[in-house]
């Protein structure tokens, strides 16, 4: 078969020029050893040395036990104690996120069945970590509460418990989570860029005038690329998820590796497909570089794979049901975390492959046109 | 040691080396004064390297450079004299600006040597008119051709009257009409200041013969200097080319003799390649006219012109690269369409540039191309064995093509184009730069080819001796053929004595009647009314340190060339709108929508009671019911749901009962951050149950709750993502985009050449780095003014602080965002290779570690290292602060001063990392 073997030794050529390119190989070095490692152990998902003051107005036992609550690293940091003059200033240039004010005869009140309240003040503009550090010191006030009044009048047991339990990530710890988020993010960026690039400088180079006039069709040499570059990614995703990811950070992978490595592969072809499908309408290196900015950005930063896409504009969901970036980050979620099998991510690999397809077609089509414009 | 009077310059022992290779070894030199002095030899024998280091452009590895009296290892010297020479680099226009017109190009060298306007003005004027160039002076360099261009490269060298001008192969790929004119406006020139030294570097050896002093050069040595004549007397050789080719060390010289070329016999079949009425037009400009030519099997056929006159879109339409606007080309007698892909197996390319892959082998190249034309294996290796032998190519079989020099990479080049046997080759350019005996020996191989294999060759050049040797030439101009003949014959039609004053008889006819509109004869005229105006005193009143005029040359020229790319700054502004929409609305960390699933065993009211909180959320949505724990685990295994509540059998009997019981919830905890806070959401609708139950019983409500707990959400009140995260993506995109077109704007005068005007022109590189800053900071400033606008209309923001603080931290913010991009661009050589740095090195610290979703002081490890050192964390909280907050300059002194220091210290790194010569 004459195609398969021209696709065949175009890639092997595509590899050797990856491997020559230092800064490449080096930035993708990079990419999926520090930047996973660096995101995995940000905390950033979760309540970590969050920072608290109180104010305690009462000044009782109750209120100590209150503040002895908050001595929990690693979710806060050792609570400190202010007065109520300073709280705005302290809110303002953001040195708490929160700050509790228990208030003047609280135990006293709360002995007599007066329902005294409690004041928390959250810093809002703390995204991620407002929402859920509100509720940690709810169950840090409850808790004590309860502890409390439990050594001063005999309290009833709770009639109902809740059980919760968090499958997949028992301890809802970031670095699960960021490590493989980061892992396809990077995906989404070096593929796109890769394939793109190699396109452009062939042309800037002069050795793509040289290829279409020999026996070799366009679908030939997008193909070439396409496998030549999810060869190199694939590679660098099982190696950064082995090393990386279940190695140096010790995350247990509940799912199929070779089955999300398929994944990967599908995916690939895809960004691959995209790149090139850039490279064909942009005219110089610097325009695709801004073209893609354009398409990498939201396709990651939507992607689910940072914020929920659940909380997202209705119009802009369905939008983002149309990238496959947000079906890779379904689907890697599925398998790796939830052990999903083939059964139950088919779907999103028909759909990743299908505009992948689309891709490579709108890429053909202009390829001829590429001769033309570098004049 | 002082050089002496009579030399303007003198080298001593100088080595320069570029890995293990030696550009220059041991080269000691006195370069006379007041002389026109012409460095000949080949491409990469180190007349560049030369030429850069006498201009100061290039820092001195080894030995002593004395240029004008000093010591060029010294910078103190290198300033003082730079406004004394003038270098033109090698190439086209190299250190021109092709989106500037003439006379902005002009003015932006005047302005670097701190000429005033009315000073620039004259000098304009005066230039342009004795270069002829006066008419074309709003004309965008780009748009120029190869003689004019050459010419306005000259008037930029000339703008501040050097004592020493140095033109580094001035004339390769122009024309041989321009060609002629560009050395007699050198000589009127000169003629005007016979004090100036003139030093060129130059492959053509006929025009070599026109200089007062030579220095032949070949492998980084000095192999012979002296006059024209007292080189051919030396080897008794009767034109300079052959008397180079003696001068050659003997093993270099091996394969000579004179070529022989033997007649071709006639063919009998029809026309191998036919043009019919060609014509290519770029919108409006016509590359190619209409041109006409039928070429035999067998037949050498020579194209001739100078750059850009239309031979590779020619040939680029012959190779069917290229679709023909109108008229046909006919390969083999077919129209090139429809014959695809066996048409290609009978033709062979090289394109201009050696299309090599560089980076592979010369096995690996041979191979490469062998398998891709599908040789049977046995018959590829034969083919490769016999072209290795025939090209010579043994010695060089693992060293990759781009170590090759550019000889062998040529023949290489040459090898894999016929490594299929093809019956056509189609050459562009092959032997531009190549060594006069490396261009013998090809042209060996091409006649073999075409007398001994009936191979026709279609080739273009710029050498008149190579179109000698063709069976029949074509001369273009402008897109359109001028003549077509045996060379001899051309010759005799124009009663002319070479093939190059035939040539220019017939340039000047064209021009004639296209009615001069090329502008070369105004330039006698010009030359004349040339004033005596008193030339200003070079270097007087220059500052050496810092000069605003020569920042702002930069600065001028950058936003000429900003304002001339629709594309750059398009989506600048657009892109910025389209990515701030798009984050803005999307990013949000609100949690609702969320999908659950109840799992319910009892179903009783008590049961339904426990779920009434759950179901009236506005948070959740519920999916159908599970039946059974195998479908909650598979409902949350495929994300269908985010949680499943289990409900117990007995629960309403024992709530009933007072008997403790426990319900439980699987949360999918796939996202940390999301699956906390449904935990949240979750304790507190039970623990709202437990009151409402206990309530119900009739329990105190005191008992059931013992102290209320109110959370303010501070700031924003509704807790909406929104109003953090669009002041956040303005923060974001604030550094994304400003950084990468800053790193993008200097690599690219590093990947295109006209960094050497900072090297060798009076221009200090704080000058440079922030004039070309200015220009990238007020499209930040703008992209600011979009986004702020988007915040608070489109995204309905309220802007609760003061404005003006928030507009100052913009600035200072954009001002060290872009020195973020500058100092990248510091490691960066290639724009490939900036773009992606920065966009990998911006994108990732900026929306993970700078404080956006998560606050830098609860960050860990090295993710918190890099959130301190990156400047976006310090403006983040003045975008956010200033937004939502309220607040002013005083609440936020402490960010104001980081992000100065921020843009003080990233301009001084990279101001410590550029280098103010060629390494």
């Amino acid at each position: 078969m004459p195609s398969l073997a021209n696709i065949f030794w175009l890639g092997t050529k595509e590899i050797r020029s990856f491997a020559h390119d230092y800064v490449l190989v080096g930035l993708v070095i990079w990419a999926f050893s520090f930047a996973v490692y660096s995101m995995a152990q940000s905390k950033s998902q979760e309540l970590n040395n969050a920072s608290i003051a109180i104010i305690d107005e009462d000044n009782s036992p109750l209120s100590h036990l209150i503040v002895e609550g908050f001595r929990l690293p690693p979710y806060f940091r050792p609570p400190k104690a202010i007065a109520l003059q300073d709280v705005s200033r302290l809110m303002d240039n953001g040195t708490y996120t929160f700050i509790l004010d228990v208030p003047l005869h609280f135990e006293r009140d709360v002995l007599a069945g007066r329902q005294p309240a409690l004041q928390v003040n959250v810093d809002a503009t703390a995204v991620v970590q407002a929402g859920i550090g509100a509720s940690y010191i709810q169950q840090i006030l409850t808790t004590q509460i309860a502890n409390f009044l439990a050594r001063s009048e005999r309290s009833q047991p709770q009639r109902v418990s809740l059980d919760i339990r968090i499958a997949f990530n028992p301890n809802a710890t970031t670095s699960w989570f960021t490590s493989v988020m980061g892992i396809i993010n990077n995906v989404t960026m070096l593929a796109i860029i890769l394939s793109g690039a190699a396109v452009i400088r062939e042309r800037e180079h002069g050795t793509m005038d040289h290829l279409l006039v020999m026996p070799v069709t366009p679908f030939e040499i997008a193909m070439s690329k396409i496998w030549a570059n999810a060869f190199v990614i694939t590679i660098a995703v099982g190696l950064s998820l082995s090393v990386i990811v279940r190695g140096l950070l010790g995350i247990p992978v509940a799912g199929s590796v070779p089955l999300f490595l398929v994944g990967v592969v599908i995916y690939l072809f895809f960004a691959s497909a995209v790149g090139i499908f850039l490279a064909s309408v942009a005219r110089t290196m610097p325009q695709l570089g801004l073209l893609y900015l354009l398409v990498s950005v939201p396709m990651n930063v939507l992607s689910g794979s940072n914020t929920p896409i659940e909380s997202m504009p209705r119009a802009l969901q369905i939008v983002m049901q149309a990238s496959p970036s947000t079906h890779f980050v379904s689907f890697a979620q599925a398998i790796l975390y939830r052990g999903a099998g083939l059964d139950l991510v088919w779907p999103e690999f028909l759909i990743v492959a299908l505009i992948g397809g689309l891709f490579l077609g709108l890429a053909l089509l202009r390829f001829r046109r590429i001769s033309a414009e570098t004049n | 040691m002082t050089p002496d009077e009579q030399n303007v310059a003198r080298l001593e022992k100088v080595s320069l080396r570029y890995g293990d290779k030696f550009a220059l070894d041991k080269v000691s030199l006195d370069v006379p004064a007041g002389r026109k002095i012409a460095l000949i030899g080949p491409d990469g024998v180190g007349k560049s390297s030369l030429l850069s280091l006498l201009a100061g452009g290039r820092r001195i590895q080894t030995g002593d450079v004395w240029v004008l009296g000093g010591d060029m290892s010294e910078a103190r010297h290198r300033t003082a004299v730079c406004s004394r020479i003038a270098y033109m680099p090698q190439g086209l226009g190299k250190n021109l600006y092709p989106d500037l017109s003439v006379s902005e190009n002009i003015a932006f060298f005047g302005r670097l040597f701190g000429q005033g306007k009315a000073e620039r003005d004259w000098r304009i004027d005066e230039l342009t008119k004795s270069t002829g160039l006066a008419p074309f002076k709003d004309r965008a360099a780009r748009n120029l051709s190869g003689g004019m261009r050459q010419k306005l490269g000259l008037c930029c060298a000339l703008v501040h009257d050097p004592t020493l001008l140095v033109l580094d192969e001035p004339t390769t790929g122009v024309d041989p009409l321009s060609r002629r004119q560009f050395w007699e406006l050198i000589e009127r020139i000169r003629e005007r200041r016979a004090d100036m030294s003139v030093i060129v570097a130059t492959a053509y050896m006929e025009e070599a013969e026109r200089f007062d002093w030579l220095v032949a050069m070949d492998g980084g040595k000095i192999i012979s200097r002296g006059t024209p004549l007292e080189l051919k007397t030396k080897t008794g050789a009767s034109s300079l080319e052959e008397a180079f080719i003696a001068l050659l060390p003997a093993e270099r010289r091996s394969g000579g003799g004179s070529l022989v070329i033997p007649p071709r016999p006639p063919s009998k079949d029809g026309p191998v390649i036919v043009a019919r009425n060609l014509t290519r037009r770029f919108g409006a400009f016509t590359a190619v006219d209409n041109v006409n030519f039928s070429i035999e099997r067998g037949e050498i056929f020579g194209f001739l012109g100078s750059n850009g006159c239309g031979k590779t879109t020619t040939m680029k339409m012959l190779t069917g690269l290229l679709p023909a606007t109108s008229g046909q080309a006919l390969l083999f007698g077919n129209a090139i369409e429809a014959e695809g892909m066996s048409a290609r197996a009978r033709v062979g390319y090289m394109s201009q540039s050696f299309s090599l892959y560089t980076e592979l082998t010369v096995r690996q190249n041979l191979d490469f191309h062998a398998r891709l034309f599908h040789l049977a294996p046995a018959r590829a290796k034969a083919r490769i064995a016999a072209l290795i032998r025939q090209f010579r190519l043994a010695a060089y079989l693992d060293q990759t093509a781009s170590s090759l020099p550019l000889g062998i990479r040529q023949r290489l080049s040459l090898a894999v184009a016929i490594v299929h046997e093809p019956e056509m080759l189609i050459l562009d350019e092959p032997t531009s730069g190549v060594d006069p005996i490396a261009r013998d020996g090809f042209w060996r191989l091409l006649i073999d080819l075409s007398r001994n294999h009936g191979v026709t060759i279609f080739i273009s050049t710029h050498f008149m001796n190579e179109a000698a040797r063709c069976d029949r030439i074509a001369l273009m101009d402008a897109g359109r053929v001028l003549a077509t003949g045996a060379p001899s014959a051309l010759v005799e039609a124009r009663r002319a004595a070479t093939l190059e004053d035939a040539f220019i008889s017939y340039l000047e006819e064209s021009i004639e009647a296209r009615g001069g509109d090329d502008g070369r004869e105004t330039m006698a005229a010009a030359a004349r009314d040339r004033a005596d105006r008193p030339a200003v005193a070079p270097g007087a009143k220059l500052n050496r340190w810092f000069s605003p005029r020569r920042m702002f040359a930069y600065t001028i020229r950058e936003t000429l060339e900003l304002m001339r790319d629709p594309i750059r700054l398009g989506f600048a502004l657009l892109g910025t709108a389209f990515l701030m929409g798009v984050m803005a609305a999307g990013i949000s960390t609100d949690v609702d929508s969320l999908t659950f699933a109840v799992l319910d065993h009892d179903n009783t009211p008590e049961s339904r009671a426990y779920l009434e909180e759950l179901r009236g959320s506005r948070y959740f949505i519920e999916r159908p019911p599970l039946s059974d724990y195998s479908g909650l685990e598979q409902r949350l295994k495929s994300g269908d749901i985010k949680l499943g509540i289990e409900i117990p059998p007995s629960f309403g009997r024992d709530v009933r009962k007072g008997v403790p019981i426990s319900v439980g919830a699987w949360i999918d905890g796939a996202m940390p951050f999301r699956a906390e806070t449904i935990r949240g959401y979750l304790q507190a609708m039970h623990q709202q149950y437990l009151v409402d139950l206990a309530t119900r019983e009739g329990s105190s409500a005191s008992q059931a709750e013992p102290a209320t707990i109110e959370t303010r959400w501070v700031y924003n009140q509704d807790f909406y993502s929104i109003y953090t995260m669009a002041p956040s993506t303005l923060a974001f995109l604030l550094i994304l985009i400003p950084a990468i077109l800053m790193a993008l704007a200097i690599v690219r005068e590093k990947e295109l050449g006209s960094i050497t005007n900072l090297y060798v022109t009076p221009v200090t590189r704080i000058e440079f780095l922030l004039g070309k800053q200015l220009p990238y900071i007020a499209i930040g400033m703008a992209n600011f003014a979009v986004l702020l606008l988007m915040a608070t209309l489109v995204f309905a923001v309220p802007l609760k602080g003061s404005l003006f603080a928030l507009v100052v931290g913009a600035l200072l913010y954009v001002a060290a965002t872009t020195g973020y991009g500058m100092l990248i661009s510091s490691f960066a050589s290639s724009q490939i290779a900036a773009l992606f740095g920065t966009a990998i090195l911006s994108y990732l610290p900026a929306f993970q570690f700078s404080g956006m979703l998560t606050p830098v002081s609860s960050l860990a490890g090295a993710a918190a290292v890099m959130g301190r050192m990156f400047p976006m964390t310090y403006f983040l909280p003045i975008s956010v602060g200033v937004f939502t907050k309220g607040l002013g300059f005083a609440d936020l002194a402490g960010n104001f001063r980081s992000l100065a220091i921020f843009a003080v210290v990233l301009i001084l790194l990279s101001f410590l990392l550029l280098r103010d010569q060629e390494k």
